[in-house]
């Protein structure tokens, strides 16, 4: 009996002994993955605070009002004055759909003889 | 076991035939036994002792052995714990109150030399020469060559000109990361922001430190890690900050006036929207401090924050709203302006003559220095000083900026009456432009007491009551009967029921002996919508002159207001405000039913 109990001890030992091996292993493995995210976030960090850092650059208030200045002809911008707002009455109502053309229509197209001497 | 018998029946009845005494033998035997039990006893005892002393020089080996090797190696940070984020290291940013970024960092490359690794140090002179013009060949050969073993080439590259370094393929020629502050706006709010530059600097890294602006007073919380970046952000708006600086500029030019600025605040929250000082100047290339003459002639001068000016007429309000408050005076109260006003050998005079009495809302209107003094001279020195005081005109502003403490409003030595009389029409007590749009958004907002603040506040300030809500509505009605009929007609803006105040004080002569007959700062300070006051913009220029006419107008009316009321009609929109337009017709939909 005693012996037996010895024996099972013994085993349970090398059991735990296994058990944490691996789990030091994994662990190391798990730190290495995670030092490895930190450089990748710190890596996208950067690149974001460049992208950010660019984006506040090319949206500086003074290169857009120069974009609108020089793109006038196609855009029409101009700096947003108090007649900008609109009242609920300017606004129309939906116009309603134009139904599709099903019937042949007739058009005139020959000159149009006016009657002078009815005016 | 075998046990030997203590009398051995062979040896017993040998001793018998003997004659000897057998009990000899037992006791023989018994001591026999007694020493292999105490033998065997000091053996084990021995072996435990063996084992207990094994085990403890083991224990204390280990600990020994640890403790050695702690203390001789280098210290290693713990790297599977992981308590907050070990990435996030830099200058936080410096955010608009919409999120705009207005501080940034950016990673650079700082360049440095070893010479002695250098294989051809003339030609990397020579090429480096070329690259940065600003430094001259013969002085980076001369380092090359010398005794030294480091040398500083530049504390910033960009990425072309490290690629061009990289070109010159010199093994002793070496790049370290360095990070830098940028402020992608320019210009824009560039007195708030300051400016940052190098601390300590080394090879791996450099320290960036704010020398002016938020980015000195808050660089402490920049810099601390425990943020994990997280942005600081003021209450400026950056597209009403560009408008407000747009239109500024614009019309500084016009009224040929040699500074300018403006205030732009929120009377409930004490939130300053933008503050424009012209001339300003790029904080990413911040210009050197004047070592001569007159600092408020650099660029670097916030006049807003640091310039103390007699601010004139924009003061008349204060007095008569302490008198409607004392209840000296209601706003139809007649006041005697007969002039000039004699106290001594001084006279005090008005622009025009406005005849022999005016009522207090039409003082204001017209702007009668007299009418203001009589008024003030019922208030008495000791209840205006105390007035003054409580909108805070007598000590600095308590805003944001590491240049604050220096706006230190000059006050007179003695508060005599005739002190009392002048500082009523402006005159006598210098104060920033940010003290008068504070001083205007507490007289005006109901009447209690707002600290101009850059931070993003989210709820109204609860300051002390200063005056009460009557008085501050008569104040605000009294404001924008200056902009209806008064001094300030070009202050109209169509839908947004402008109030203000207009004030010219000549300039005193900077060694003393009086004032200036041709120089003078133009104030308007104002509040829209007056009926409902949600704003407060003081506008102030500096030695304006607008000289369309015959000949040259310096008056506020004509320089300060038509900027003013630009500024709102820019700026109103784009803080969401919109033009309330009396219309004959009611707008919307007629509930009918039947």
């Amino acid at each position: 009996m005693r012996s037996l109990l010895y024996i099972l001890a013994a085993l349970a030992v090398m059991a735990l002994g296994f058990w944490s091996y691996q789990e030091n292993y994994k662990t190391r493995d798990v730190i290495s993955e995670v030092r490895g995210l930190h450089m990748q976030i710190g890596r996208a960090h950067e690149r974001l605070g460049m992208l950010r850092a660019e984006w506040a650059y090319l949206n500086r208030p003074d290169r857009l009002s120069d974009l609108a200045e020089l793109n006038f002809d196609r855009l029409g911008l101009l700096p947003l004055m108090p007649d900008a707002f609109g009242r609920v009455d300017q606004i129309i109502y939906p116009l309603p759909e134009i139904l599709p053309i099903t019937v042949p229509i007739e058009v005139y197209s020959a000159p149009i003889n006016i009657d002078e001497e009815a005016l | 076991m075998i046990r030997t018998p203590l009398r051995p029946l062979a040896r017993i009845l040998k001793a018998r035939d003997k004659g000897e005494d057998p009990a000899a033998i037992e006791a023989e035997n018994l001591r026999l036994r007694h020493e292999e039990t105490r033998d065997h006893d000091r053996n084990r005892a021995e072996g435990r002792l063996l084992v207990m002393g094994a085990m403890f020089a083991l224990a204390f080996g280990t600990i020994g052995v640890r403790m050695g090797a702690l203390a001789g190696t280098v210290a290693e940070e713990p790297r599977a714990t992981t308590v907050g984020n070990p990435i996030i290291g830099q200058r936080s940013d410096i955010v608009d109150r919409n999120g705009r970024i207005l501080a940034t960092n950016l990673e650079t490359h700082s360049l440095y030399a070893h010479p002695r690794d250098m294989v051809d140090p003339a030609y990397a002179a020579r090429e480096l020469a070329k690259i940065f013009p600003e430094q001259k060949e013969e002085d980076l050969l001369a380092d090359f060559t010398g005794k030294r073993k480091f040398v500083w080439i530049r504390k910033q590259l960009s990425p072309e000109q490290m690629q061009s370094v990289h070109d010159i393929g010199s093994p002793g020629l070496l790049f370290g990361p360095r990070e830098m502050r940028l402020y992608p706006n320019g210009p824009i709010a560039a007195h708030v922001l300051g400016g940052a530059s190098y601390g300590r600097e080394g090879v791996a890294n450099a320290e960036v430190i704010g020398v002016a602006g938020v980015e000195r007073e808050f660089d402490a919380f920049l810099r601390d890690p425990a943020n994990e970046g997280e942005p600081l952000q003021l209450s400026i708006d950056l597209t009403v900050q560009a408008a407000a600086e747009e239109v500024l500029a614009g019309g500084m030019s016009i009224m040929n006036a040699k500074g300018a600025t403006s205030v732009l605040m929120d009377v409930k929250t004490g939130e300053v929207i933008s503050i424009v000082s012209l001339p300003d100047f790029d904080p990413n290339n911040r210009p050197r401090v004047l070592t001569t003459g007159d600092q408020s002639d650099s660029p670097l001068f916030n006049r807003a924050v640091q310039g103390v000016y007699e601010l004139g007429s924009t003061f008349k309000i204060f007095a008569v709203a302490q008198a409607l408050e004392l209840g000296l005076v209601n706003p139809a109260t007649m006041i005697e302006t007969k002039g000039p006003l004699r106290w001594g050998k001084f006279k005090i005079r008005d622009f025009h003559d406005y005849g022999p009495e005016l009522t207090s809302t039409d003082v204001i209107v017209k702007s009668s220095n007299i009418g203001t003094a009589r008024i003030a001279m019922d208030i008495g020195a000791e209840r205006q000083k105390l007035f003054l005081e409580k909108l805070g005109f007598t000590k600095p502003t308590e805003i944001e900026l590491s240049e604050a403490p220096s706006g230190k409003p000059l006050l007179p030595r003695k508060w005599s009456e005739l002190s009392t009389m002048t500082i009523s029409y402006g005159h006598g007590l210098s104060s920033s432009p940010l003290h008068l749009a504070a001083g205007y958004a507490s007289l005006l907002n109901g009447g209690t007491l707002v600290q101009p603040t850059l931070l993003r506040q989210h709820n109204p300030q609860r300051g002390a009551r200063v005056v009460s809500e009557e008085t501050s509505a008569n104040a605000r009605n009294m404001l924008r009967q200056v902009v209806v009929r008064g001094t300030a007609s070009f202050g109209e803006v169509a839908g947004y029921r402008v109030g203000g105040k207009t004030g010219t004080a000549d300039k005193p002569k900077e060694n003393g002996g009086g004032y200036y007959d041709d120089k003078v700062i133009a104030t308007f300070a104002s509040v829209f919508p007056a009926d409902d006051p949600q704003y407060v913009l003081v506008v102030t220029l500096d030695e304006p002159s607008e000289n369309s006419g015959d000949e040259p107008r310096r008056t506020a009316g004509w320089t300060a207001v038509p900027i003013a009321a630009e500024m709102i009609r820019r700026t109103a929109p784009l803080l969401g405000l919109r033009p309330q337009v009396d219309s004959l017709e009611p707008i919307g939909v007629t509930l009918t039913s039947n």
